[in-house]
């Protein structure tokens, strides 16, 4: 098969997944029919020439195959189904576009547990294998595999949501498949799929689908804002490089190009929501040639507006690191005391680090160590307490 | 996440315990391993043989020494384990609250994170 095919079926796969879960339910049973309609296209279209309307071709194919299966399986269904060969041919792209909408906000159900619907996003929508989205997430293909099974049983006869309510869960499992791929520095693993480029696949693809929409422009601007720094976040041996000390030559232009033409499009014509907020903030680093030259104001007033907007103790961490940048560490190490009252952070080791970082510009270097030492023991990390450690001695 | 549930063993209340108690017990892991299996949460378990075979090497500063049997000071010992991988702290302590063991007073299980290769934007 050619790699043009396999993109374009990749690409395809979800929407007639949808369109035929939409009809007839039955998740796993419309998976199967969809694989063999794709394997059935990857030998076919190559040879033959491409249908005119591949999507159509692909729904009627899988239908069929359903059909037949239900026949064999059941005779009473196979009189409710007769009609699926003929409604299928009236292929109508709007509504297959909408069917991936549909199936991702199947797949973010909220009866699933977060690792559920990551999971269930990644096999349906994505169209990963479940022995790459394991190897992925580093647990056993049969972990995986019962994962999902279990997970596409919880939602059987869930039917699709009508509404957008479910955006926020759907932007929410992207950017936490993003970050999983993100803050993975195993170095070059040739089997481990990018999670970062899937997940910034899979955000293009609702974008295309919902352009108006604020918030999932800003999940996208800040995924490629952030994804342009990925070569020099960290060394060859897996060691963590802080954005301070980050070789900026080397950053993708052309995504901070694309992300920030699209943040500060997206800032002037949509309502404010959080994720177009981090991205300007990602969009105020990116565009900076060092960390001095940083609009360290700007990336202050805009924490403040995230604050406001999606109060939250781990965005008021960063803010302290910007009020440091502008009004002096004392004031950042102020804003922190507060947090230590705060439940959700106290003890939290962002919370020792960042005051260990703040102490450290104010000077107070003997104190300093005492909570980077603190900050390294607390972490589950292995790289982010190597370079706690490091700190310790530095 | 990846959490290590560790069965911490008293062999005092081990042994204090009836028939039917132990019998409970090795009920209690099947069915629990059987539900973390089903919902994609279970990844290995293995049970310690008792500590009355481990063997020490330990560390001189020049050759280890080797020597026989646990620590006689340790009243509980590692009895095994569960590696699972859930969503967060809160579902590993219901998870743990599941094992049979954790009926008993005396026994205990352990939750302890496991490191992973990564790292947030510092």
């Amino acid at each position: 098969m050619s790699a043009d095919v396999g993109d374009l079926l990749r690409r395809l796969a979800p929407q007639v997944l949808g369109t035929l879960v939409r009809r007839h339910g039955q998740f796993d049973a419309c998976e199967d029919a969809v694989q063999e309609a794709l394997l059935a296209a990857s030998v076919q279209w190559p040879a033959q020439g491409m249908p005119a309307a591949p999507v159509g071709w692909l729904v009627t194919v899988a239908g069929r195959r359903l059909t037949d299966q239900w026949r064999s399986d059941n005779a009473r269904r196979q009189r409710e189904l007769a009609s699926v060969g003929q409604e299928v041919a009236d292929t109508d792209l709007t509504k297959h576009v909408d069917d991936t909408l549909r199936l991702l906000f199947l797949c973010c159900h909220p009866k699933l547990s977060a690792p559920s619907q990551v999971a269930l996003t990644l096999r349906a929508v994505g169209g990963l294998t479940t022995a790459q989205i394991a190897h992925a997430f580093l647990v056993p293909e049969a972990t995986m595999a019962q994962r999902i099974s279990r997970a596409k049983q919880t939602i059987k006869g869930a039917g699709f949501p009508d509404g957008p309510e479910r955006l926020p869960v759907v932007l929410h499992v992207l950017y936490l498949i993003f970050n999983e791929g993100y803050t993975a520095t195993s170095g070059p693993d040739l089997q481990r799929v990018e999670l970062t480029t899937e997940a910034i696949r899979l955000t293009r693809e609702v974008h295309r689908l919902l352009p108006d929409d604020g918030e999932v422009a800003g999940l996208l601007a800040l995924m490629l804002l952030t994804h342009a720094r990925r070569a020099t976040r960290g060394t060859a041996d897996g060691a963590l490089v802080p954005l301070a000390d980050q070789d900026r030559t080397r950053w993708d232009r052309a995504a901070i190009d694309e992300g920030v033409a699209m943040i500060t499009h997206t800032l002037a014509v949509a309502p404010l929501g959080p994720y177009q907020v981090q991205a300007a903030i990602a969009a105020v680093h990116d565009e900076a040639e060092t960390t001095e030259d940083t609009d360290w104001p700007q990336v202050l007033m805009l924490y403040k507006v995230l604050d406001r907007l999606a109060p939250n103790p781990m965005a008021t961490l960063n803010r302290a690191i910007a009020t440091a940048m502008v009004h002096g560490p004392q004031a950042g190490l102020d804003l922190i005391a507060e947090l230590d009252a705060d439940k959700r952070v106290a003890g939290h080791y962002r919370l020792d680090a960042v005051r260990a970082h703040l102490l450290d510009l104010a000077g107070k270097h003997e104190e300093a160590r005492e909570y980077y030492r603190n900050a390294a023991r607390r972490t589950v990390s292995l790289p982010e307490r190597e370079y706690l450690l490091r700190k310790t001695s530095g | 996440m990846k959490y290590l549930l560790i069965m911490q063993v008293n062999p005092t209340v081990l042994d204090a315990l009836t028939d039917e108690e132990r019998n409970a017990v090795g009920d209690g892991h099947g069915e629990f391993m059987k539900n973390i299996q089903e919902s994609g949460e279970f990844i290995l378990t293995q049970a310690l043989a008792d500590p009355s075979n481990t063997k020490v090497v330990r560390g001189t500063g020049a050759i280890p020494a080797v020597t026989d049997g646990p620590f006689l000071e340790a009243k509980e010992f590692m009895g095994g384990f569960y590696l699972i991988d859930c969503e967060s702290e809160e579902r590993a302590v219901e998870l743990a609250k599941l094992i049979p063991d954790t009926k008993f007073k005396g026994l205990a299980i352990e939750i302890r994170p496991v490191m992973f290769s990564a790292g947030a934007d510092l």
